[in-house]
């Protein structure tokens, strides 16, 4: 363990370097640059609420706030992910010539994502203030939220770089299994219909629900449930152990494949 | 020469599976399952059995002929493939000029490849910082600091990845057969470059088809033959045989 430690330690500057990278070529030959990760989120929330408030008809105040929540949330859950998924294959002339610990390269990909989205989470700000939201102490609960999809990400990441290796097509099926779990979030409905029928399981047991519902109660001053608490942590740190254990197993296999 | 252990490499095998459906469809590894066919895996042992023991100051020569493995053995050696079987072990700073810019991103101007380069190459940013100048001076692209590589000819970068590489005082160096980088200019002031590391009780491990520049550099001598080592001693011994191999 301290073996790793020590290499990790060794190494940082090259995991800033690949996390800078890739905050660098995102946003490189655009006008406005990373203004865009604040500027992308309030347009798509503009959008939604137009189409999810005003033409369904959900007319609480804080319903902007609410979906830019889950919208953030889920976004960096999107992007890190895919990153991930692909980052084996997209460094694998790199992987092939020179030597680098290759766990790296799906963990560069989600933390320069993360970085991305916690400047992103400035936008709750002038949110709240249009909705008339005043925070409240309840806002600590942001901080399990943030941590818990932290965790989760980088598990899934792991284990779908490990997959994306031997099977391309997890790439693509990844791509859906995303649309699937956007919907089964609650990201821009009311999820209370859906918790009282028999279909509650639907959000109870998807961790990004029990994540992105911890975030709002912070910001929207409800009470956390310990459901929300605890489940959302166990099932990412089980995801991000499946992952790593599974990652280390199968990286030596990588370079034939690539 | 009685010294330190420098590179001690034991009873490696490297084995590639050369399979001629190579499965990367989840489509067909369900099929694979399904019809219970065999996958036809062709097994290629790149590298069989070979142990060799260098010392600090030991200049070695790998010869063979297309497809022995010298290649594959001085990958091993830097870290970029683990061995199928068998251990490597290596003390000090390695210089691996095996495929220079590997870590180069072409939208990136040179200063931040120097920066993502070393770092590729296991420096820290304090280091980079008091040898930037050195490198953009060595490299002569003064000029061009600031584009982006993708604008860049062939000569130029591999002569920025050479001056990066050899930034550092190594305690091993690989060489595959890089001399060739750049003019006739570079060329010259390359191979002085790595001469003077030869200077400092360098260890070289040195990959050439070209039996007279390895009689020249090397002290050592190693033969690889379809993977495995077919002699190994000093190279005064070893040329008369890779002589013979080739004639």
């Amino acid at each position: 363990m301290m073996v790793y430690i020590k290499g990790f330690w060794k190494r940082r500057f090259l995991l800033y370097e690949l996390v800078i990278k890739g905050i660098r070529l995102k946003y490189r030959r655009s006008y406005l640059g990373i203004i865009w990760s604040l500027i992308e989120p309030i347009l798509t929330t503009i959008v939604l609420t137009i189409v999810f408030g005003t033409l369904f008809g959900n007319k609480n105040r804080d319903f902007p706030l609410y979906i830019i929540t889950g919208r953030l949330m889920f976004s960096f859950f999107q992007e890190g992910t895919k990153n991930a998924c692909k980052s084996i294959r997209a460094n694998a002339g790199m992987i092939k010539k020179v030597y680098v610990p290759k766990y790296f390269y799906p963990l560069s990909g989600i933390l320069f994502n993360f970085i991305i989205f916690a400047i992103s989470l400035i936008v709750l700000f002038p949110t709240s203030i249009y909705t008339k939201t005043v925070p409240t102490h309840r806002i600590w609960h942001l901080i399990p939220a943030i941590c818990y999809l932290l965790v989760f990400t980088i598990g899934m990441g792991m284990i779908l770089a490990t997959l994306n290796v031997f099977f391309r097509d997890i790439e693509y099926l990844w791509n859906v299994a995303l649309l699937m779990i956007m919907y089964m979030s609650a990201i821009f409905y009311y999820p209370e219909k859906l918790l009282k029928s028999g279909w509650f399981w639907i959000l109870k047991y998807n961790p990004m629900f029990c994540i992105i519902d911890l975030a709002r109660s912070g910001i929207l001053n409800y009470s956390v449930t310990w459901w929300n608490l605890l489940y959302p942590m166990i099932f990412g740190l089980v995801t991000l152990l499946i992952g790593i254990v599974f990652f280390r197993k199968k990286q030596d296999e990588f370079i034939l494949h690539i | 020469m009685a010294g330190k252990v420098s590179v001690k490499v034991e009873n490696v095998s490297m084995k590639f599976s050369l399979s001629s459906e190579k499965v990367d469809s989840l489509k067909e590894y369900v099929i694979g399952i399904l019809t219970g066919k065999q996958m036809a895996k062709d097994e290629f042992w790149a590298l069989k059995n070979v142990s060799f023991t260098l010392e600090k100051g030991d200049r070695l020569g790998i010869l063979g002929l297309n497809g022995a493995g010298k290649s594959t053995l001085l990958k091993a050696i830097a870290g970029v493939y683990r061995p199928t079987e068998g251990k490597i072990t290596k003390k000090g700073v390695i210089a691996p000029l095996l495929e220079l810019g590997a870590g180069f991103d072409m939208q990136y101007t040179a200063r931040e490849n120097i920066y993502l380069y070393g770092a590729v190459l296991g420096y820290n940013r304090k280091f980079i910082d008091t040898k930037f100048d050195d490198i953009i001076r060595f490299a002569e692209l003064e000029k061009f600091v600031d584009v982006p590589l993708k604008n860049y000819s062939s000569g130029m970068k591999s002569r920025l990845g050479f001056a990066i590489c050899t930034a550092v005082e190594p305690d091993i160096l690989i060489l595959d057969e890089v001399l060739s980088v750049g003019d006739a200019k570079f060329r010259k002031k390359s191979e002085k470059r790595i001469i003077d590391m030869f200077a400092h009780n360098v260890t070289v491990l040195f990959v050439s088809h070209s039996l007279e520049q390895v009689c020249s550099i090397c002290n050592k001598g190693l033969i690889l033959d379809h993977g495995e080592v077919k002699a190994f001693g000093s190279i005064d011994k070893i040329a008369p045989i890779y002589e013979e191999m080739t004639s």
